[in-house]
């Protein structure tokens, strides 16, 4: 895949501003219409608040039935080892995980059973599972509920692990993400739910696997994972300011991952800077900067580097949060020092 | 609505005696072969064996219809053959070749057989609690009328995966049977010490469910404990749980080193042989006990012959069937 094929979102002719918890919404209300063996399962998925604890299932019930929008118990282990279940014998589940952290609980049908049937069993099953949970911090929601895990499933061969940045994005790639033969950990941002994009009225796929070049530049690529395509795009901004053309790449899925749409940005800026909410140790970010360094060391003027969690559990106090978590300034020194060697 | 039972003798009416005996042949000489293959050296890994506990696969499988759903254990030889799996690609995949049910990917411990409804033997202790429960989600969501069995052994008594599904399924009348396989060990773990509360049925009571313990050894009671549990799952009426006392002959697997147990115990258990319960009345039903001990002895040999004969998997498989 490249740079140049067609990117339906983006590029699109939105008319109308709808907020990323209204776009998954769509997504799963469409997908639901269109296939019945589509469903959904979660804690309090249902009736809280007429659906889910952000209103990405809000009014389901209603349409669809509580046969179809199953509130479950909580028992995060039995909703990914009872979807993988239903998954394998033809239906397509869509489960929640209410907050990534919890995740831990439900890790050996994930890692064990629902990316390895497949394999194991020379090709013969199918597991068409969509697992949602959303992560992220910034809410003050401490250290067992704003984690990024991401990294935990990109590691996982088996596994596809999709994490849209905008409420269009959300959409077409839920929907791709439903309609996938495959395990998907679709991982969303609670900080982003409330924000508003273009998202356009008529039916549309995002496919999983292609890159979004969010901003065009020069000098510095930025590959930024959910709210840090944000912050890269401010840090662009004032960067522009000071001469420095920042190219702001969102991989909109970790696996699949459009290493080409990477690697030929840092053929053209030679910088790279990764960033995630993610901890750096061990996140996935390094494994970007690993295939551009593997695939395109002669390109690089400067060290790659990662703007990242501090590796550290998430703090509640605003003050320790927002120092624990990369910032829009950490994004500007950083490509200031690879631009202007500083480093 | 726990009660222990043991009814030698008393026929269900849905059990073919002719069918159950050759499937409970068929498994002990394919797991001695299997034993065999591995002391020789010709296997990796390892193997576990389902020798002792014939009756339990046999005679709940022999309760199901054939789009009724399976889900196995790490012992999971017997439940393949049971459900109506084919032997000679399951040794072939204890060998490792190409032919095998998995193409050689997956070994003994992952045979799975998915156009039979078979959902794989299953590596991890708890592990087809989800699969077996999700499959009865999918029935009860399609309207299909299958029912789901999940086979476990007393070591998933312990694990947390099983009271999840087993409330999950209550609550939603699943139509799943949860059938412990307590075959009093697992692996040098004493059931007896290892499960709180005594008789592990008697747990079905706190979900409101049936529960019942049979002896396992027993193809007529086990059969006819789970037709009745497989008939009210198919009505509708949510899951239930019924315990099949029963031994495993051998090790936990291959490599045991049996310290744990006494040789007298093994005979005790071995004097209640359920194949040998099995052909008496098969015998007394006029079936040539004889002859189909010689053709289910000549299949297995068939098997062997076939796997054996059978390429290794092309190194460029290595890639495939990781993402559909």
């Amino acid at each position: 895949m490249t740079l140049a094929q067609e990117r339906p979102v983006t590029e699109s002719l939105a008319t109308r501003e709808i907020t990323y918890a209204e776009a998954l919404n769509e997504a799963l209300r469409e997908e639901m219409r269109r296939d019945p063996t589509v469903f959904v399962m979660g804690e309090d998925v249902a009736v809280w608040g007429g659906g889910g604890i952000f209103g990405v299932t809000r009014g389901l019930v209603e349409e669809f039935g509580t046969e179809r929008v199953r509130d479950t118990p909580i028992s995060e282990e039995a909703i990914a080892a009872v979807a993988v279940g239903a998954a394998a014998t033809g239906s397509r589940p869509v489960a929640e995980i209410m907050y990534v952290d919890f995740i831990g609980l439900a890790m050996e049908p994930i890692v064990n059973q629902a990316a390895k049937l497949r394999y194991m069993f020379g090709g013969k099953a199918r597991v068409p599972l969509v697992i949602r949970a959303q992560e992220g911090a910034g809410r003050g929601n401490a250290a067992q509920h704003s984690q990024s895990l991401e990294a935990w499933f990109c590691h996982i061969p088996g596994l596809k692990v999709v994490t849209p940045s905008t409420p269009a994005d959300a959409k077409g790639l839920l929907k791709s993400a439903i309609r996938d033969d495959n395990p998907v950990i679709f991982l969303e941002h609670k900080a982003l739910y409330f924000s508003k994009g273009h998202v356009p009225p008529e039916e549309y796929t995002v496919p999983l696997g292609l890159a979004d070049v969010r901003r065009v530049g020069r000098h510095v690529t930025v590959v930024g994972v959910h709210t840090m395509v944000g912050k890269a795009l401010q840090a662009a901004e004032r960067l522009a300011e000071e001469g420095i053309e920042v190219e702001v790449i969102d991989p909109r899925t970790l696996v699949p991952l459009d290493e080409e749409a990477i690697i030929e940005s840092v053929k053209k800026t030679g910088r790279l800077i990764v960033s995630h909410e993610a901890y750096t140790r061990g996140g996935y970010g390094a494994e970007i900067i690993s295939r551009v360094v593997e695939a395109a060391f002669d390109y690089l003027d400067a060290p790659p580097l990662r703007v990242c969690a501090r590796d550290v559990p998430v703090p509640y106090s605003a003050v320790l949060e927002t120092a624990a978590l990369p910032q829009v300034d950490d994004l500007v020194a950083a490509a200031r020092a690879l631009v202007r060697n500083e480093r | 609505m726990t009660e222990v039972e043991s009814r030698p003798g008393a026929r269900a009416a849905s059990l073919d005696i002719r069918e159950a005996l050759r499937l409970m042949l068929t498994i002990r000489l394919f797991d001695e072969q299997a034993l065999s293959l591995y002391r020789a050296g010709e296997m990796r890994g390892t193997t576990h064996p389902y020798i002792g506990m014939e009756a339990v696969g046999v005679g709940v499988m022999q309760a199901l219809r054939p789009t009724d759903y399976v889900s196995s254990t790490h012992r999971g030889h017997g439940h393949t053959i049971a459900k109506g799996g084919d032997v000679r690609k399951m040794m072939a995949e204890l060998l490792g070749r190409s032919t095998g049910y998995s193409g050689g990917k997956g070994g003994s411990m992952h045979i799975a057989d998915m156009e039979k409804h078979m959902l794989g033997a299953n590596g991890i202790v708890g592990g087809g609690m989800g699969l077996a429960t999700g499959a009865a989600l999918t029935a009860k969501l399609q309207k299909s009328g299958a029912v789901a069995v999940c086979f476990f052994g007393d070591g998933a008594l312990e694990q947390g995966i099983l009271h999840e599904t087993t409330n999950m399924a209550a609550i939603w009348k699943l139509p799943v049977v949860y059938v412990c396989e307590n075959n009093q060990y697992a692996m040098s773990t004493r059931s007896d010490w290892s499960v709180a509360g005594g008789d592990p049925a008697r747990r079905a009571a706190g979900y409101g469910i049936p529960g019942r313990t049979v002896d396992g050894m027993d193809l007529f009671a086990v059969n006819q404990a789970a037709c009745e549990f497989v008939e009210r799952a198919r009505a509708g009426d949510g899951p239930a749980y019924l315990v099949c006392n029963t031994y495993r002959y051998h090790g936990h697997h291959a490599g045991d080193p049996l310290n744990y147990r006494e040789k007298e115990e093994v005979e005790r258990w071995r004097e209640q042989d359920p194949i040998e319960r099995v052909k008496r009345a098969a015998l007394d039903a006029g079936v040539d006990v004889a002859a189909m001990e010689r053709e289910v002895a000549a299949e297995i040999e068939g098997a062997v012959e076939f796997a054996k004969n059978s390429p290794e998997p092309s190194v460029d498989q290595l890639m495939t069937d990781i993402y559909a």
